[in-house]
């Protein structure tokens, strides 16, 4: 039995890469295309700013935790990599010096052992 | 100070923007090979770059993907990671709303979070520019990004295709979404949407189709607005500091 995932066929993807065309297109050009210079509701902005700092680490969080690479089982080396680049992006405010500490993590502490 | 032409602030904007293809390389890269381990073909993995033009909103996708979820909440999710481009095409709007309306179109296009950051802070700082002139900085700030982005998503696709999947990339995609969170959680309200959407998340992860994201990501989301109002209203309570 296969535990690898099953393939998305073609039509699918492309209807999912249309669709996400479209739909940012649409979010881009939504205010400077449409609404001209009217303001918008302070609150819906207030919102919207909050959008991409809220969905990723929603969707970080359980993949760091259970990964899927270990069976879903919480795998300690793993997890201080998240935290680490997680850490030094918000003490460094360097997003390349965030993406090399958790690389540098995952390559002494996952890829090496194993 | 130059910047009296479109054709100057052009430039001005291409060499503000240059330093974003720091980024954009190692990302598109890692895109491109993290779609070519998902089954996607190079020229899928283009298409998706061209099209969609959203690192974020693109990994986002390809993780989902990699979960097995439904093409729908694939598409929701990634959707709603990008609802932050509505708040960039609102702010800047009152700069360059009185430009033609194919300019508006394209620029539409190529609003990603690196123009946006760039044009937001000079519009600001310069009110004399003109809309020509401001059109030609919005332009110019998110080519050198554009142009890296797809040639490294093209050459990771590539790559990606001769990698072999005992490699490991597994935890590639969690480690770059961590870099990308870390540098922008600059206020308690960032915070507070971070760390609700993660505690949120994991709570509700037993939810079918992946939906818990949605879920969580908006709980984060009204923290965040929260946090941040709350944050003001006792800043004016407190009058000003001086």
């Amino acid at each position: 039995m296969s535990t690898e995932m099953s393939p998305t066929s073609p039509e699918v993807m492309w209807g999912i890469i249309l669709s996400l065309a479209i739909g940012s297109y649409l979010l881009r050009f939504a205010f400077l295309g449409w609404i001209g210079d009217r303001p918008l509701p302070e609150w819906l902005l207030r919102h919207l700013r909050y959008t991409a700092v809220a969905f990723i680490p929603a969707l970080v969080a359980p993949v760091a935790v259970w990964p899927a690479a270990t069976g879903g089982q919480t795998d300690p080396a793993r997890l201080a990599a998240a935290a680490a680049t997680l850490s030094v992006g918000y003490f460094t405010r360097s997003v390349i010096a965030a993406m090399f500490t958790g690389a540098g993590m995952i390559f002494l502490f996952v890829w090496l052992p194993g | 100070m130059g910047g009296t032409t479109s054709k100057s602030t052009f430039w001005t904007g291409i060499r503000d923007g240059f330093p974003f293809i720091l980024v954009a390389a190692p990302f598109g890269t890692l895109f491109g090979v993290l779609a070519s381990e998902s089954g996607l073909g190079v020229h899928e993995a283009l298409g998706f770059s061209l099209a969609v033009f959203a690192g974020a909103a693109q990994f986002t996708a390809l993780q989902l993907l990699q979960e097995n979820t439904p093409a729908v909440i694939v598409v929701i999710s990634a959707l709603a990671v990008n609802l932050r481009m509505a708040m960039y095409s609102a702010t800047l709007t009152p700069y360059l709303g009185a430009a033609p309306m194919w300019q508006r179109a394209l620029a539409a296009y190529m609003l990603v979070d690196q123009s946006f950051a760039l044009s937001a802070v000079k519009f600001e700082a310069e009110p004399e520019m003109t809309v020509p002139q401001r059109m030609g900085y919005f332009f110019g700030s998110c080519i050198p990004v554009a142009i890296v982005w797809l040639g490294a998503t093209v050459m990771g696709a590539w790559a990606g295709s001769q990698i072999p999947a005992s490699w490991g990339l597994d935890f590639a995609l969690p480690i770059a979404f961590c870099a990308m969170i870390g540098p922008v959680l600059r206020t308690p309200a960032h915070l507070a949407a971070c760390f609700t959407a993660a505690t949120v998340a994991l709570l509700v992860a037993g939810l079918p189709y992946n939906a818990g994201l949605i879920v969580a990501g908006s709980a984060g989301m009204m923290a965040g607005a929260r946090t941040e109002l709350w944050m003001t209203r006792r800043a004016i309570a407190e009058g000003p500091l001086s």
